[in-house]
Order: structure tokens, then C-alpha cells, then sequence
């Protein structure tokens, strides 16, 4: 397989590791000189296959428009029950990439994605396919929280409802007490649960939008940064519940914070204008990435 | 776009002044130590007791520098290679106020015995030279951040131990051929016994070394393993 060798251990400070001439290591990177090698690398550093994997993608192209392409050959494969944070500078495609994977790019117009993206096996873009039932698979949380304008039990029974998960009452009352203690919040809501979901805290919405996604039983949560909107408390308490969600789902995260990425993820996938650039276990990301480049944004020299 | 500086200004100034700070240190130590092994050589107890008193700016600065190290660690949660920076700063320190406690020792033999018998004069000076080169090469390697020759330095540390055990065993037998040289055998000892343990000290700032550049911990590790470390 033909791999440009993109590994480079170099220490901002300058150094070269033999004791004779001054290295080009020292000298600022620069941008056209990335493009170019991230433009000849076949695949991204680090581990980004996996034996068995929940996704399986290849060679995804997403475009806006015709003219302006977002993402450039992501080949990636993601874990079953691990939480995995897509982290990257401001337009470098991770959001995009995410919705990619329950097609929520769909209903962009003028977006094309174009390349291999399976689901358990499954291509999640042939025509058979019908994308809300791929949603209810496949969850989302978004950034600010979004609870619909209804009470709490019906933000959360909305899902089992429209896809007829339930045939009585009962059986719904059920979903929606277990759905909303996975997401803790059951015990902070049981005594009010016809009232509007809107007068909720910031945190306590967001873990209702949480708990509205579980309840239709999906496999997998894609989170796109779902706790810049909240408070430290707030975003400990969900950064806790991601952690317990692991036994049951699959986690796709996005997040601005890499301290986030760091505590929460097994594993970790860097992004950079639209090219996945390294992909690795958490700890190996964060104590000795492969790339120069992850190592410059993990340490916060750009972005 | 500049890449390669902090982003954050101060962030960049703070880590630069660690490592400014951290070499500084080293090469107080190692004039500590040149001096120290004058002062036995040359049988002056005035050097002695300026490189024992002297060993408090030694230890001000390992507090010093933890301190620094402890507050980058809070306020920047440093990763990667500033992590590992950071870290292997905080456990050089420990090393090089160890090296300063031992010259420090040295210094004091300095000031208590009355002059070395020729032939144990000769064989403590061969020691303390390889020494005193071995932690040179060692400050340079941290300087340079050079961990293919900090491995050459590590392994060379065997070499100290041999030549440690060697001038041991060439005291015993002099103290067993005359005990009226008892005392001063083992001043030597005790000597040779510090400058054994500087080598020790000099290895592990040179592991330290290699954990920063390559990002792989090889403390602890066999000898045929270390080579082989060095060549992956």
C-alpha cells in the first residue's frame, strides 16, 4: 500500500535528534506544504480501522453546492460501544462528517456525499433505504439544547409514538420513565412530567434531548458539541452519563474542547479542512500523537 | 499562518523559561560538582565549604521549578509534547538536586580528611573525570533534546559501576594489607560510592531525555532492549 510516511516526532522547541546540522523541523508550518501532503496521504495516521466496526467508511466526499468540498476521502471505521470524539479547527469538516453518518446532510440543500458508509454492514445511502427509520438508529443531539414545545413525557414518548414502537399506554409510560433515567433526569422530572419541556435548566433540557433519543432504542448517538451551551455542572453531568450510555450504544462526539475529547473518548479522530489527519487511542493522542499537525492543535499552537 | 509558537503568548514565554530554568540548574550542579572534586583532589577545604554552602541555591531551585511545573499544569493543561516536557522537567529536578546533595557530600569529605594517599588520588580522579563527563554530556543532551546520544550516555553508565566496583574492591584490599589507612579508605569510599550514584542520576535525566523526544518510557528496561528502543 502505498503510504506517504506523515509521522514526525518533532518538538516545537527546536532540535534535531542527531547531534549535527539545525533541522527544517524548526521552521513555522506551513499551510500549502500540509495540503499538499494531507492531498498524498492514502490514509490517516494512527489506527483507523477496526475489526467488526459499528461504521465502515470509505473515501466519503462531502460537497456543498458543486463548488466547495467539505470533506476529502475520510476513511474510517468506528468501534461498537465506544465513545468517539471527533476533534478539529472551526471548518475542518467534523460536524459535516457527522451528519453524514444518519444523513441529516440530507436536508442541506445542495449537499452531495459520495463514497462508502455502512451500517452494521449496510450501505445507509442506497436507495432502499429510508433515512428516518436510519434516524431512529442513529440519534442526534445538537448543540443547544432542542426540546420540542411539549411536556416532558410527550418530548420523549414523541419517537415511540411516530414509529409505533408501542401498542398501549402502558408499554409508553414504561419507555419514557426508562428513558429518562438513563438519561438521569427521571428523578429530578418525575413529579412534573406534563409540564413543558421549556421550562427546564439549560442541563436538564439537554439530558431531556438526550432521553428523547434513547427512547427509540437506537444503536448509535452522534453528539454535535452537546455541551458548549451548558455550565461545568451541567457538562460534568452529562460527560458522566455518555460515560454510562457506553454499555448500550455507540457515541460519536464533537467537541471544541479537547479536554472534553480527552476525558470522555477511547478514541480520537483529528481533523483538518476537510482531511482526517490522524485517528488513535485517546491516550496515545494525547500524550504522543503521530502527526505534527495533531500535535500542534492538541498543544494550541494553531486553531 | 505562523505555525509552531503558542498560540498564547504567555503559554509560549512560561514553557521557554521552564526549560531556561531546568538547564540552568544543571549547570549549577555541574560547577558544584567540578568544584567539589577539586577541593578533594587539591586538599582545599575552602572550595569545600563554599560548594557545601552553595547547595542551598541547588535545592531553591528544584522548588522553584516543581512550583513553575505545577502551575502550567494547572492553568494550561499542557498535552503532548508540553506534557511531556513538563513532566520530564519535574523528574530531571529531582535527579540533578540529588547530583547536588552528592557533590555536596564530596564537598564535605573535602573538608574533613587531610590529604589522599597517591595511588587512592589517582584512581578516585579517574572516576570523578568520567563522572563529570558523563553528567556534561548528559546537561548537553537535555539542552539539545538529543535522545540518540542520551541513550549512548545511559548505557555508559555501566561502565561507572564497573570502574566503581573495581576502586571497591582496590580499597578493601588496602584497608586489609594496612588497617592504619582505614579511615581514609573509606572517605575514598564514600567518595567513589557518590560519584557512582551521580552516574545513576546522569542515566535517569538521559531516560528522561528519550521520554521527551520519542514519547517512550524506557526506565527499568533490559540493556539488549534499550538498543533496540533506540533503533525503532
Amino acid at each position: 500500500m502505498n503510504t506517504v510516511a506523515l509521522t514526525n516526532n518533532t518538538m516545537t522547541l527546536p532540535t534535531p535528534k542527531d547531534a549535527s546540522a539545525a533541522s527544517s523541523k524548526d521552521q513555522p508550518l506551513d499551510i500549502q506544504t500540509i495540503v499538499e501532503e494531507l492531498k498524498l496521504a492514502t490514509q490517516p495516521v494512527g489506527v483507523p480501522f477496526l475489526d467488526d466496526p459499528k461504521f465502515y467508511t470509505r473515501d466519503v466526499d462531502v460537497f456543498y453546492n458543486q463548488a466547495k468540498q467539505a470533506i476529502f476521502g475520510v476513511d474510517l471505521d468506528i468501534g461498537k460501544h465506544e465513545v468517539i470524539a471527533m476533534i478539529g479547527p472551526s471548518g475542518c469538516g467534523k460536524s459535516t462528517f457527522l451528519r453524514c453518518l444518519n444523513r441529516m446532510n440530507d436536508t442541506i440543500d445542495g449537499c452531495k456525499v459520495t463514497g462508502q458508509l455502512l451500517l452494521d454492514g449496510e450501505d445507509i445511502y442506497a436507495k432502499e433505504q429510508d433515512p428516518v427509520l436510519l434516524r431512529a438508529r442513529v440519534g442526534m443531539v445538537f448543540q443547544k439544547p432542542n426540546p420540542f414545545p411539549k411536556s416532558i413525557y410527550d418530548n420523549v414518548a414523541y419517537g415511540p409514538r411516530i414509529h409505533g414502537l408501542t401498542s398501549n399506554r402502558s408499554e409508553l409510560d414504561d419507555i419514557v420513565e426508562e428513558s429518562l433515567k438513563k438519561a438521569g433526569l427521571f428523578n429530578e422530572v418525575k413529579d412534573r412530567l406534563q409540564s413543558p419541556g421549556t421550562g427546564l435548566s439549560g442541563g436538564q433540557q439537554q439530558r431531556l434531548c438526550i432521553a428523547r433519543a434513547i427512547a427509540v432504542s437506537p444503536e448509535v448517538i452522534l453528539m454535535d458539541e452537546p455541551t458548549s451551551a451548558l455550565d461545568p455542572i451541567a457538562t460534568a453531568t452529562i460527560e458522566e452519563l455518555i460515560d454510562e450510555l457506553r454499555q448500550s450504544f455507540t457515541i460519536c462526539i464533537v467537541t471544541h474542547s479537547m479536554q472534553q475529547a480527552a476525558r470522555i473518548s477511547q478514541r480520537t479522530a483529528y481533523f483538518h479542512l476537510g482531511y482526517l489527519v490522524e485517528v488513535n487511542k485517546t491516550n496515545t493522542v494525547f500524550t504522543n500523537p503521530q502527526h505534527r499537525l495533531t500535535e500542534n492543535y492538541i498543544t494550541g499552537r494553531f486553531g | 499562518m505562523d505555525i509552531g509558537q503558542h498560540t498564547s503568548h504567555q503559554y509560549n514565554q512560561e514553557l521557554e523559561n521552564l526549560r531556561n530554568q531546568s538547564l540552568q540548574m544543571g549547570g549549577l550542579v555541574e560547577e558544584q560538582l567540578g568544584k567539589a572534586l577539586r577541593a578533594l583532589m587539591e586538599n582545599n577545604s575552602q572550595l569545600g565549604e563554599e560548594v557545601a554552602y552553595s547547595d542551598y541555591r541547588v535545592n531553591r531551585l528544584e522548588v522553584e521549578i516543581d512550583d513553575a511545573c505545577t502551575q502550567i499544569i494547572a492553568r494550561r493543561q499542557p498535552a503532548a509534547g508540553d506534557l511531556r516536557l513538563v513532566i520530564s522537567i519535574i523528574k530531571s529536578v529531582t535527579d540533578l538536586e540529588r547530583i547536588g546533595d552528592e557533590a555536596e557530600k564530596i564537598a564535605r569529605h573535602a573538608i574533613s580528611t587531610e590529604g589522599l594517599a597517591t595511588s587512592l588520588h589517582t584512581a578516585l580522579k579517574h572516576l570523578g573525570d568520567h563522572v563529570r563527563e558523563m553528567l556534561r554530556r548528559t546537561l548537553d543532551a537535555m539542552a539539545r533534546m538529543d535522545a540518540v546520544t542520551a541513550m549512548q550516555i545511559a548505557e555508559s553508565d555501566m561502565q561507572i559501576d564497573a570502574e566503581f566496583d573495581v576502586l571497591s574492591r582496590q580499597l578493601l584490599t588496602h584497608m586489609m594489607e594496612d588497617p592504619r589507612t582505614i579511615r581514609d579508605s573509606l572517605n575514598v569510599l564514600w567518595c567513589a560510592r557518590s560519584l557512582e550514584r551521580i552516574g545513576d542520576h546522569s542515566k535517569n535525566i538521559c531516560e528522561y531525555v528519550i521520554y521527551l523526544v520519542e514519547g517512550k518510557d524506557v526506565r527499568h528496561t533490559n540493556r539488549p532492549k534499550l538498543g533496540a528502543d533506540a533503533a525503532a
